[in-house]
């Protein structure tokens, strides 16, 4: 560093004294896209990209089976793991809910611990297509098709525990509003109702928001496959048996038929007429106006199923900020878990998902994970200054009581580790995130069992007081949640568009129709 | 929105203007461009030259292409402002009628109907009926879903999805001259040229 002061440099720069985009090409960090330089604007894809290679990358991931041997065992591991748990969902069905290690004291516990887990997981795709894209934040187009996806299958297996926890789910239909012989209605002073509301509001959104994302990259694969098929270039299907046995079908239909079918059907003929495009342009930022309350709100919603009864260590009105923070601080880890394998499984990758895009989010994870720590906090505070005897005990004994190592992997997972985030080499090293992200996941699942079942287990009369233990059907339906949700991402991933090329494409220098396109990386506007 | 492009049997169809000399109808014409900055610029002086039915495809959103186009901004905020009006009034009756009118019981000694407790619902509401308004209203507005164009029988016309833009001036508008209009493109820097026929 030179000892002119920072200002005076950029100042000579700006006046075209020195000279700025050169500075990319010693970058000192990573891959070239972090900068010291805040004037300079980093490029969101590197390798001197063309529109082209954009379309043939991305396209690439769904037209030809992924490099290397790991998909399908990947997939056939976590759908064996999905079956289990389905198998003890059925099981509890047909048994009752005694099969979970639920006692008298402790109603909930896993089941609306997973359930909370997984719909904060939900929270961070739509918060990064909606509010992000508010913010103009034009780095969430690497990340916001792949997260969108999370939040869909996160949402899925969140909506299957309150189903299953409520016993009897033959009577599920009674949550919703339906005419029916008894002549009643729910009660919607409920914050259990509001919560089936929220939940499927959001749900129903985020899928629309995420379809509607994916339609004109839909007609690009349509329009690919329907070019192979015009100049007799497809391949026939073929069936191939995995792992040493020696065995493949040819079936007599094109690949390229099925490929222009689904995804022409899925397309509703987008043709990417400019007048289409100002319409859907307006749709997108309408859906992403409404789409930042609503994410505030669904967890707030979450909150109130336990902020409005009047159980010591739930009754707080720290809660619907604290439980956002938190969701917003699951999701992304989640997101960073998913994609920094998918970085270095898939070829190219790294062109479209730069370390730049890594380290921004982990500083997501820094700044949220701080909220979350404050949040913590100021529980034990309000605790003491609300001198309240109930609400000071609930809080000691989280801390110091049975379920103390609950507490203390919580704080360490989601507090302490993300401050190796202060530093810039652990924030822009993709093992070291991984292996925070994963820690941050581990967190926030203890944080909802640590506010769920400490609460609970000892409540006003020592009496009463009951510990709980999970029993294996708990512990297989919750493996079996996680293993539908990979499942799910793994057909995600080798199926559907996993960047929205029009959106990466927009953000690149040659989209820019006043000309800044001689510029190499360092462009935009 | 036409209503004729989801009942086209309602409509008899104009004749055409212009037709090929096996005799089928002309849609328009269609010209490539290779870089965003002469489509950007093609488009302008089209609509400087009065065109009307006519339009830009290209892979992504071009920033400002509505100004070089001039097109009026589109009515979908009020569609969508109506379906959150619809939805929110609908959810505060639909929690009056069940809660306060039809099927009254005390909770907490409260009023059977007040409307706080019934924000929520109505808020989840209102967002829920706006994003179907936004997502099908737009598609609407497009004349989606149509899963057949004439534009799409073009080979060339495919790559409007990967990496090249078009300029579409249709047979159906009054400027349009199979001549002319191809001399104007051509001035105005396409790469290529074609002559698009209905389906």
């Amino acid at each position: 560093m030179s000892a002119m002061h920072p200002d005076r440099i950029t100042a000579e720069r700006l006046a075209g004294l020195a000279p700025g985009v050169a500075s990319i090409q010693g970058a000192p960090t990573g891959d070239g896209t972090l900068i010291e330089d805040p004037a300079i604007r980093a490029p969101l894809v590197l390798n001197n990209r063309s529109i082209h290679d954009v379309t043939e990358i991305v396209c690439g991931y769904c037209e030809k089976p992924p490099p290397g041997k790991w998909w399908l065992p990947v997939f056939c591991v976590a759908s064996t793991v999905a079956a289990v748990g389905m198998l003890m969902i059925l099981y509890l069905i047909v048994t009752g809910i005694g099969t979970w290690g639920l006692n008298n004291q402790v109603g909930w516990a896993w089941d609306i611990t997973n359930f909370v887990f997984w719909i904060g997981i939900g929270h961070a795709g739509t918060l990064i297509s909606a509010i992000l894209c508010l913010f103009k934040q034009k780095w969430r187009t690497a990340v916001n098709r792949s997260a969108e996806a999370m939040t869909i299958f996160a949402v899925m297996c969140a909506g299957i525990f309150p189903a299953i926890h409520v016993g009897r789910i033959w009577f599920i239909w009674m949550v919703f509003p339906i005419p029916n012989y008894n002549w009643i209605w729910p009660n919607f002073r409920s914050p259990l109702l509001w919560d089936v509301f929220a939940v499927s509001t959001y749900f129903t959104v985020s899928l629309l928001f995420w379809y509607m994302g994916m339609i004109p990259d839909f007609a690009t694969l349509r329009d690919r496959a329907d070019r192979r098929l015009r100049r007799g270039q497809s391949a026939r299907v073929r069936l191939q048996a995995p792992g040493p046995v020696k065995f493949a079908v040819e079936l007599p239909i094109l690949a390229d038929r099925i490929r222009a079918l689904v995804y022409g059907l899925l397309a509703v003929g987008w043709r990417f007429s400019s007048r289409h495009w100002h319409r859907y342009e307006n749709a997108y930022l309408i859906l992403a106006g409404i789409s930042t309350p609503l994410v505030l709100s669904v967890h707030s919603i979450v909150s109130f199923d336990f902020a409005t009864s009047i159980l010591p260590g739930w009754h707080t009105t720290i809660f619907p900020p604290y439980f956002v923070a938190g969701a917003i601080f699951g999701g992304f880890a989640m997101v960073l878990l998913l994609l920094i394998p998918a970085r270095e499984l898939y070829p190219n990758f790294k062109d479209l998902l730069t370390l730049r895009h890594l380290e921004n989010m982990a500083k997501i994870l820094l700044v949220t994970g701080m909220m979350v720590g404050f949040a913590y906090a100021m529980e034990f505070f309000i605790a003491w200054y609300g001198a309240n005897e109930y609400e000071l005990y609930a809080f000691i004994n989280r801390a110091t009581g049975p379920y103390w190592w609950a507490y203390w992997t919580m704080i360490t997972c989601n507090v302490v580790s993300p401050q190796l985030f202060w530093s810039r080499a652990m924030r822009t090293n993709p093992v070291v995130i991984w292996i925070v992200a994963l820690l941050v996941t581990i967190g926030m699942w203890f944080e909802r069992f640590v506010i769920i079942v400490t609460s609970l287990h000892r409540a006003f009369l020592p009496g009463e007081w009951h510990m709980f233990f999970p029993t294996w059907v708990d512990i297989l339906i919750f493996t079996g949640s996680l293993g539908i949700f990979v499942s799910m991402f793994m057909l995600f991933m080798r199926f559907l568009p996993q960047f929205p090329m029009a959106e990466v494409k927009a953000v690149m220098p040659q989209a820019d129709p006043h000309g800044h396109n001689a510029h190499h990386n360092g462009g935009g506007h | 929105m036409a209503i004729s492009d989801y009942l086209p049997f309602l409509f008899r169809p104009p004749a055409p203007r212009f037709v090929t000399e096996a005799g089928t109808p002309v849609h328009g014409v269609l010209a490539q461009f290779d870089d965003v900055a002469k489509v950007y610029h093609a488009a302008e002086k089209m609509r400087d030259e009065g065109f009307t039915n006519w339009d830009v495809h290209s892979p992504f959103p071009i920033h400002g292409i509505e100004e070089a186009m001039g097109h009026r901004r589109t009515i979908l905020p009020f569609i969508v402002g109506g379906a959150a009006f619809t939805g929110v009034s609908g959810a505060m009756l639909m929690q009056w009628f069940m809660n306060g009118f039809d099927f009254r019981f005390v909770v907490q000694g409260k009023p059977d109907f007040a409307w706080e407790p019934f924000l929520m619902v109505t808020f989840e509401l209102g967002v829920l009926f706006s994003a179907f308004a936004a997502l099908f209203g737009m598609l609407a507005l497009n004349g989606l879903p149509r899963w057949n164009h004439p534009l799409l029988a073009s080979e060339r016309f495919l790559s409007s999805s990967d990496d090249t833009f078009f300029i579409v001036v249709e047979a159906a508008d009054p400027k349009f001259d199979p001549l002319a209009t191809r001399r104007l493109l051509e001035s105005l820097g396409a790469s290529a040229i074609e002559l698009v026929e209905e389906a």
